[in-house]
Parts: structure tokens; C-alpha cells; sequence
């Protein structure tokens, strides 16, 4: 109960009047958001503010049932940032690396989906360079794959990376977009899903 | 600035409320889908007009925080828009922080820094941060365009609200938010005026590179139209004999077309037509306060030469 509070003040009082006033995103086709779970959330990855943008744009009412998918081992260095990215931002931890398979690393992911919360998954796995896809990792082709039924919704974000970019700590002011695409959904052709996917994001190959 | 019910700014403002309901009107019949851009555009006008009236009433305080809010979204527009360095990332942050120190000067009335700070301080400190990191790649187009961004968006627009704090002492029927409502309401009613006599009229263009919708007849018809509604508002808002009214509406008239054009040539040179929706209808902030650059600052001297 408490975490649940702490994360509606924090978004509240924090994260939306943040983004509203020093940042200003603009969120393109806001119609087309998840209304309820489960649905999966992808977009693009350039600053630590892509995660609470996404949980952000949604309506409040879907706050407690929001996870962004983070790495662990950032997240969870240190006892205070692991306490706040699990309660307060209400990550889902993923330990990658080290020849492990799809199932040890996003197992926890596919069952807080299956459980019909809304997981927001950036499938380039780290942030990249501003406005430039990286590559998608698989990952999110074996998530598509365990859940077919679970909606994606493609959201590409951009200029958070020159708000925030990777390796630094002050946020400057730039207005930033975010462009929600249209749902897809696994088709069994990991190919076609991928390009599909790679171009909602915008990036234009893969 | 205490401002009682029947007080000239409440009564002009009455006036554009009135005038908005009328506008709202008329669209709502011309343009009959809902999200035309002609409607889009009337929305945005509410919202504007709202937020005006309560910084113009409610008290300076309300008001400087509303003139920096505004300077803070120019800027933000327009270093969005424009190419920057990764490596001024600091050095935007202090371009940023100039805004509430130049509405401070403002707030306490230090005249001699408020016209200095931009032009001076500021265009010689940014490039100190720019060196002290070390990045020479750019670095004239870099501090230039951030300091055309800082004196066209923050400097020039901060005129605006020196006028709420000029001292009225000798004319005590005039009041600071009653000069700034003339000034808004003329510049924005130009553009308007200049917009429809060109649809009128217009046929001789007079820019056709920067913006191929100015003509001659528009221009016109605008400033004749803006000199005669300065005529008839000066008396109640302003200090003006009626030649100098006559004066300062052509003065707005002509700054506001420039000011207009100006913004337009950027817009030109970065290939965009909006800069940004802020404002659906109108595009960005800066479409909006694009005439304000030039006719805040040129009104404010104008204004403080010859009456202050």
C-alpha cells in the first residue's frame, strides 16, 4: 500500500509537472494507448526518462499496474537505488549477460505480463545514441512469442536523449515527441515482425 | 497596481472577451468540423486570452511569473529547433537560468542591468563556458545562434513586462498592465488585421522568398487599421497625445510585419513551416510571439523616451 502511494505523489508531484514544464512532451495519437492489461509498451531507448514518460503518458488510474522492464545490475547497485527503482518507479529487474537463456532473463517479465499488468520494454536492451535505432535485441521476438494474445504497442521517442543523454546528470530543457504507433501483434514471422517493429521505432534497418 | 472593477484594462479586456465570444461565433458557423484549423485556432486564442487576463489583473508578481514563462517556452522552442552541440549542454543550462535572473531585475525595477544583462553579460559570459569546456568545432555558430535565441526570446520579450513596473507616478490613469494590454492587443490585432486584408486584397507580394502570404495590401491595410484602433485605445490605456498615438501604431504596425518576417526567415532557413504545437492552430510559441520580438522592445522605448 504504501510504495503504491509513494509512486502516485512521486509521479504526481514529480515526474509529471517535470516533464510538463521542463521538458514538454508531446504525445502523438494518445488514443491509441493501452486502456488496460496486459500490453506491452516498447519504444526506443535514449535517457533514463524514456521509462517514466511511458509510465507517465498513461492514465493514472493504470499507474499501479505500469513496470518498466531495467537492467538490474544498474538499478539494483546500492540499497537505496534498488529500494526506489523496485517500490517507487516500480521496475521489473532483468539480470542479462552471461550466456543466459530467454527464459532465466525475461521470465519475470512474460509473468507480470501474463498476469495482465503493462510491461514497458525497450527491445535495443541499453540506451543508444540520440535519434538513432540501435539494433534490436531478441528478446523481445521471445516475449512476442511466449504471449502472442498480449498486444505491442510501438511508441517512438524523441529528443529525450538531448534532455538527458546517456552519461550525464542535468536534464536541459528541449520539447521532445512521442509518436504511439499502431498495435502490432505476433504474426509467427519473426522477420516481418521484427522490420515491422524496427520501423515503428524509427529506425530503418535492423 | 490595484485595479478596481470599472478600471480601463478590466474594461478593455471585457472588450476582448466579447470580442473572442463574437470570433467563436462566426468560426463556429464558417468552419463547421470540429477540428479544422480554423477552431484549433480560436481554442488557442481562449487559452491565451485567459491566461493574459489573469497575469494583467491579479498582480506583477503573477505577471513577471507569466512573461517568463513565455520566454522559457520561446527559448525552449527555438533551441529545439535549432542545431546545438553536445558539448553546450551546460552552457544551455545557463542560457536558461538567465531568464528568472532578467525577470528579477525586473521585479526590483534596476533598469541599467535589465538593459544591460543580455546584451552585455550574458553574450560575453556564455562564450567564457563555451571556451573553459573546449569544444572549437562550431563555436562562432554555436554562440551566435545561442545569442540571437537569448536576446530575441528572453531580452526582447522581457520588455513586455518592464512596462508593468515603469513608474506612473506622473500620470496616474495610466497603469502598467494597461500599457502592456495596448501593446498585446495591437500587436496580435495586427497580425490578424494584415492576415485578412490580405485575403481581401493581397496580390502584390512583398517577400515572396521568406513568407509568399505578405502582401502590400495586407501590409497596409493592417497598419492603417492598427493606427486607427491605437487612435482609439491610447486615451484609455496609455499617456499618449493623439499624435503620438497615430505614431505608435504605425510604429507596432511596421516592427510586428518585421518581426514576423524575421521569424519566418528562420523557419525558411531550418525548412519548417510550424515551429512546434504548442498552440494547435497557431503551431509553436514562437509563431505566436514572433511580431512581440520586434514591437516589445521598439513600443518600450518609444514609450519611455518620450513619456517616462
Amino acid at each position: 500500500m504504501w510504495p503504491l502511494v509513494l509512486r502516485l505523489l512521486f509521479f504526481l508531484l514529480i515526474v509529471k509537472p517535470f516533464l510538463l514544464l521542463a521538458v514538454g512532451v508531446n504525445v502523438r495519437n494518445r488514443s491509441r494507448l493501452p486502456r488496460g492489461g496486459p500490453a506491452l509498451i516498447v519504444a526506443n531507448h535514449n535517457s533514463h526518462l524514456d521509462a517514466l514518460v511511458l509510465v507517465a503518458m498513461l492514465p493514472l488510474r493504470l499507474l499501479s499496474r505500469a513496470r518498466p522492464a531495467a537492467s538490474a545490475a544498474y538499478f539494483l547497485r546500492g540499497r537505496w537505488r534498488a529500494w526506489f527503482a523496485r517500490n517507487v518507479i516500480g521496475i521489473i529487474p532483468v539480470e542479462t549477460g552471461g550466456g543466459r537463456s530467454h527464459a532465466e532473463v525475461l521470465g519475470e517479465v512474460r509473468d507480470v505480463l501474463a498476469a495482465g499488468n503493462i510491461v514497458i520494454f525497450f527491445p535495443e536492451g541499453t540506451r543508444g545514441e540520440p535519434e538513432c535505432l540501435g539494433k534490436l535485441k531478441t528478446g523481445i521476438v521471445w516475449l512476442a512469442q511466449e504471449l502472442p494474445t498480449v498486444p505491442i504497442y510501438p511508441v517512438r521517442l524523441c529528443g529525450l536523449g538531448r534532455v538527458l543523454p546517456k552519461g550525464d546528470w542535468l536534464p536541459v530543457p528541449f520539447f521532445c515527441d512521442a509518436w504511439v504507433g499502431e498495435p502490432l501483434h505476433w504474426d509467427g514471422d519473426r522477420q516481418r515482425f521484427m522490420t515491422a517493429l524496427a520501423a515503428s521505432l524509427g529506425g530503418s534497418t535492423l | 497596481m490595484t485595479l478596481t472593477l470599472a478600471s480601463p484594462v478590466t474594461v478593455i479586456l471585457g472588450g476582448v472577451w466579447g470580442l473572442l465570444i463574437l470570433a467563436t461565433a462566426v468560426i463556429w458557423r464558417l468552419a463547421p468540423a470540429p477540428d479544422s484549423e480554423l477552431r484549433q485556432r480560436i481554442r488557442s486564442w481562449w487559452l491565451i486570452v485567459a491566461l493574459c487576463s489573469l497575469a494583467l489583473t491579479f498582480n506583477r508578481t503573477a505577471a513577471l511569473l507569466f512573461f517568463g514563462l513565455v520566454s522559457f517556452l520561446a527559448l525552449k522552442e527555438y533551441l529545439t529547433l535549432i542545431p546545438t552541440r553536445h558539448a553546450d549542454r551546460r552552457v544551455l543550462f545557463w542560457a536558461y537560468l538567465s531568464i528568472p535572473v532578467q525577470y528579477y531585475w525586473i521585479g526590483v525595477e534596476w533598469y541599467g542591468m535589465f538593459i544591460i544583462f543580455i546584451p552585455v553579460y550574458m553574450f560575453l559570459l556564455l562564450p567564457v563556458a563555451m571556451v573553459l569546456i573546449g569544444e572549437t568545432q562550431g563555436h562562432l555558430r554555436a554562440a551566435g545562434t545561442l545569442h540571437w535565441g537569448l536576446m530575441t526570446m528572453v531580452f526582447s520579450l522581457s520588455h513586455l513586462a518592464f512596462l508593468l513596473v515603469l513608474p506612473q507616478t506622473q500620470y496616474p490613469q495610466v497603469s502598467g498592465p494597461g500599457l502592456v494590454l495596448f501593446l498585446l492587443l495591437l500587436t496580435e490585432l495586427n497580425d490578424v488585421a494584415q492576415f485578412c486584408w490580405g485575403k481581401l486584397l493581397g496580390k502584390h507580394k512583398i517577400s515572396p522568398k521568406v513568407s509568399p502570404n505578405k502582401t502590400v495590401e495586407g501590409f497596409v491595410g493592417g497598419l492603417l487599421t492598427t493606427v486607427l484602433l491605437s487612435a482609439l485605445l491610447a486615451p484609455w490605456l496609455t499617456p499618449f497625445s493623439v499624435r503620438d498615438a497615430l505614431l505608435a501604431g504605425a510604429l507596432i504596425a511596421v516592427a510586428g510585419f518585421f518581426g514576423d518576417l524575421s521569424l519566418s526567415a528562420l523557419k525558411r532557413d531550418l525548412s519548417i513551416k510550424d515551429s512546434g504545437n504548442l498552440l494547435p492552430g497557431h503551431g509553436g510559441i514562437l509563431d505566436r510571439v514572433d511580431s512581440l520580438t520586434y514591437t516589445a522592445p521598439l513600443f518600450f522605448h518609444f514609450t519611455r523616451y518620450f513619456y517616462f
